[in-house]
């Protein structure tokens, strides 16, 4: 017998969820109360439960699809009355009359699913065909997984959006010869890139940036006195490390949003970004394992890759696998910057220059190097109070470098 | 564009190309397009096979109370109407090619290069003929006997379909569908029939519950059909043959016919053609080889019907000659049929479409199968023939339909239905919920169709 299952209330007041997996697939045999699909719904994931034994004859949703209460979700094959499988029960009926019909049910193993056997009109195969897409690859909306011209016409579009990275759509310059000279030069590889990834990023993360204070008088006088002719050493890899530990205590900070499979990647390692201002534009070598290393050698790695940046010679290996970047003007000026996150991370931290203000200490101001640090991060999987305490953990640190120790 | 061949496969493409915008040089060796299917093949036996069911249908109207007594039969003139038909057909391609401005050649033709044929016409005439690309469509010749002499008394298909005279006694070598087309044809003109055949069974590689009816009903007509047995020795004999047959146990037996059928099969007409001044490659079994698109190893040369393949079949041909033409015309086409039809004009018809049975098993395809009796069938009750079944062939977890087999009086008519269902992914439930019209034999696709979701009307099965 064939069960047509169908979603079950999955509590009061739920009437809709999306599928977010089906652990299971066709021809899978699955026990009562075997998770078969997991639905989330109100922000809580919910497992659905087989109300039956069986084999899986259909699965009628995908991943991903909107689907109501009481919508049919898969046909399970349940076993006859006597535990005989179906073919078998039916040969047990009467026998027919004479001419009777007869519904044999055979099995052997699963067809190869070649090209040949997707469900497709002929019409629809021939749009395929013309659009150069590979009908098999194609995902049939129809009964049946039967493919409509629609899908074909969705999945060409879907190819040629996921080539090249997505180009936001840009209303036409206008003609600026009406007001005057100009000169028009080919963007370059490096800046094509930087403009498309941070085009990206801009258009997919939901950026906020928090500003924050940090008096860095104490920690200006350490990094001087341990300054030598072959190391000098600056805030950042100072804030490098402070990075590192802070990733470790607010760990969503080391994650990536993975919004098609409505996953979140936590990162069990420590690898820290840092902008490169180059001749051609800008570059984030990235620095592995801050964790496991020390001050003075973050100094000397940072001093060797900022060279070999400024050289052209990093590679594309050496530019990737960054879990946070931080990204330092204080060389150039400015008093504070909104950062633009570096796609796949959570957030970026900003540095501009220190200055000397008034800080009202013990009832009176006094001078004091101050750095308004910026942090820019991703809305989705970081709320604003945890961005607040991250960045003051990261100025308090600087104030107190004994915290590293301590909590980091 | 050149087409060496002007059967439904060669005219279709020729057509279709000048259609599209090209100058099209069509050759082939007879007077008017039609190749075997017209001249020699398709039209002339379903013609023959129209007389010879009106014999059979009026034979057992007595049944029904309607004697119509012994037919006369003028031979003379059935052979006329037949050609007739066949003139008129092929005149009226003809027509339609001048219509295209098609530059119609007659003569024979041979590849000198990838780009140009020498053409001898039939009174010694050479022209030679230059191409950008060409479609080889040169079709089939039957398979002749090596045992069998050069006799007048042994005939092939298209000396069959002459219709000289009827013999006595007449062998049929072959089992297929050729030969028992034409084993009917002269059986209901009043010939005693035997048929040999090598295989165990009549029509090898169909579905036998399907060949099962048919040769229920033709050993009642046919002399003997004798299964497992090959034709050892052919010799003249007082005015007839004598035919060596060897059985399955080796028995040897030696009967008297006055005429023998050879109808063993056809091969590709791909010798003598010149092919071997192109780059065009041949399989083992004498095809060229092809591509999706048609076109051969050599890019310049495409080749369509039966010389490119199986199925040898004129529907197969025309649809072929229109890939081909579609591109080489710079359109996007691919030959990649769901759905082949075969339909055998025995009395009954089979006629059957995607997978069979015997396929399903041999390529380990998971399937279901319903069957419906046309003896439930109300229209098979009132023409009076209830031997047939209508079968269909399902994928067993998503009930797509992936092949329909049918045998009965006119199943022929009814295949294209599951050609469409199979060619659009239907599904059993898309043909059970379209309303069939009452009573045709058409309903039997929808009953069948209902058995396989559930409950039928015209056929009660309890449900477990
Ligand atoms: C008795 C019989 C009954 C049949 N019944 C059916 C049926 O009911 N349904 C069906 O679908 N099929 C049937 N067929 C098969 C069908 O006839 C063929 O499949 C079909 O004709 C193939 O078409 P084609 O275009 O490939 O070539 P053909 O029809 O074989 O035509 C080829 C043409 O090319 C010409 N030619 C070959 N070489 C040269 C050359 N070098 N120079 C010039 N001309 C050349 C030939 O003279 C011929 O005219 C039947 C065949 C036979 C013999």
């Amino acid at each position: 017998m064939i069960t047509e299952f169908k979603l079950p209330e999955l509590g009061e007041n739920i009437l809709s969820g999306t599928v977010v997996k089906i652990p299971v697939k066709t021809g899978d045999s699955v026990k009562k109360e075997d998770t078969v699909l997991e639905i989330e719904a109100s922000k809580a994931t919910i497992e659905v439960p087989s109300p039956v034994d069986g084999i899986i004859r259909e699965i009628a949703v995908q991943e991903g699809q909107e689907i109501k209460v009481g919508q049919l979700i898969m046909k399970i094959q349940t076993e006859g009355a006597k535990g005989a499988p179906e073919g078998k029960t039916e040969a047990k009926a009467p026998p027919p009359a004479q001419h009777a019909p007869i519904r044999e049910e055979k099995a052997a193993a699963p067809p190869p699913e070649t090209a040949e056997e997707v469900a497709a009109a002929p019409s629809v195969r021939r749009l395929a065909r013309e659009r150069a897409v590979d009908i098999s690859k194609v995902k049939g909306s129809g009964p049946a997984g039967r493919i409509l011209e629609e899908d074909v016409i969705a999945y060409a579009r879907g190819i040629k959006k996921e080539q090249p990275a997505p180009e936001i759509q840009q209303e036409l310059l206008p003609d600026f010869t009406q007001w005057g000279e100009i000169e028009c030069v080919p963007m370059g590889a490096t800046r094509l890139h930087i403009a498309r990834h941070l085009s990206a990023a801009w258009h997919v993360i939901p950026h906020v940036t928090h500003f924050d204070k940090a008096d860095i008088t104490e920690l200006e006088i350490t990094l001087k006195k341990y300054s030598t002719r072959e190391r000098a050493l600056t805030i950042t890899p100072f804030l490098i490390k402070i990075a590192a530990s802070a990733l470790k205590l607010f760990p969503h900070f080391n994650a990536s949003v993975d919004m098609r499979k409505r996953e979140i990647a936590y990162k069990k390692y420590f690898n820290i970004g840092v902008a490169v201002d180059t001749e051609k534009g800008l570059v984030v070598p990235v620095i592995r394992d801050v964790d496991k290393k020390n001050i003075f050698a973050i100094a000397d790695e940072l001093k060797e890759v900022s060279k070999r940046a400024r050289a052209n010679k990093l590679t594309i290996a050496e530019m990737q696998g960054g879990c946070f970047t931080i990204t330092n003007l204080g060389g150039i000026g400015c008093t504070s910057f909104a950062p633009i996150i570096h796609w796949p991370e959570a957030a970026i931290l900003g540095v501009p220059r220190s200055r000397w203000e008034p800080v009202y200490i013990d009832k009176q101001f006094v001078p004091r190097k101050v750095l308004t640090l910026s942090l820019s991060f991703d809305h989705r999987i970081i709320d604003g109070a945890e961005a607040a305490r991250f960045l003051r953990w990261i100025c308090q640190t600087a104030e107190q470098p004994l915290l590293l120790e301590m909590e980091g | 564009m050149l087409v060496l061949g002007a059967g439904p496969g060669g005219y279709a493409a020729a057509f279709m190309a000048a259609d599209l915008g090209l100058a099209v040089t069509l050759v082939d060796e007879e007077i008017n397009p039609g190749g075997v299917c017209l001249f020699r093949g398709c039209i002339p036996s379903k013609a023959l096979l129209h007389a010879s069911k009106l014999i059979s249908d009026s034979r057992e109207a007595a049944g029904i109370g309607i004697d119509f007594g012994k037919p006369v039969i003028d031979l003379k003139k059935l052979r006329e109407w037949k050609d007739h038909v066949v003139q008129k057909l092929t005149a009226g391609l003809g027509q339609l090619c001048a219509r295209r401005t098609i530059h119609y050649i007659r003569g024979h033709g041979r590849f000198l290069d990838s780009g140009s044929m020498e053409v001898k016409g039939s009174e010694g005439a050479e022209q030679k003929i230059s191409f950008d690309h060409a479609i080889v469509a040169s079709g089939s010749k039957p398979v002749t006997l090596p045992v069998a002499s050069a006799s007048r008394r042994v005939l092939d298909s298209t000396s069959a379909l002459n219709l000289e005279d009827i013999p006595g006694q007449l062998l049929i070598v072959g089992g297929g569908y050729i030969g028992l087309e034409m084993g009917t044809v002269y059986c209901e003109l009043g010939a005693e029939v035997s048929v040999v055949e090598m295989a165990p069974n009549l029509l090898p590689g169909t579905d036998s519950d399907l060949t099962d009816v048919l040769h229920a009903r033709l050993a009642r007509h046919f002399k003997s059909i004798m299964l497992t047995t090959r034709v050892t020795k052919v010799e003249e004999e007082g005015g007839g043959l004598r035919a060596t047959l060897q059985g399955q146990d080796g028995k040897i037996s030696r009967q008297h016919f006055d005429k023998m059928l050879v109808a063993i099969g056809r091969t590709p007409n791909s010798k003598g053609l010149g092919l071997e001044n192109t780059d065009a490659e041949l399989t083992p079994d004498g095809f060229l080889r092809v591509d999706p698109q048609r076109a051969t190893t050599d890019p310049r040369i495409h080749a369509i019907g039966d010389v490119a393949g199986e199925p040898m079949l004129a529907h197969k041909a025309t649809h072929e000659g229109r890939v081909a033409a579609i591109s080489l015309s710079g359109g996007k086409a691919a030959f990649e049929p769901r759905a082949i039809p075969s339909v055998i004009f025995t009395n009954p018809e089979i006629a059957w479409c995607g997978v069979t049975e015997t396929e399903a098993r041999k390529r380990n395809i998971r399937f279901t199968i319903t069957k419906f009796p046309w003896a439930a069938s109300g229209r098979a009750a009132t023409i009076n023939r209830m031997d047939g079944f209508t079968k269909l062939i399902l994928h067993p977890d998503t009930g797509r339909i992936l092949g329909v087999g049918i045998v009965g009086d006119g199943c022929g008519e009814l295949i294209s239905e599951g050609v469409v269902a199979i060619e659009m992914g239907a599904r059993a439930s898309d043909l059970e919920l379209c309303i069939h019209p009452h009573p045709t034999l058409s309903e039997t696709i929808m009953e069948s169709a209902q058995l396989a979701t559930g409950y039928g009307t015209h056929f009660f099965k309890p449900q477990s």
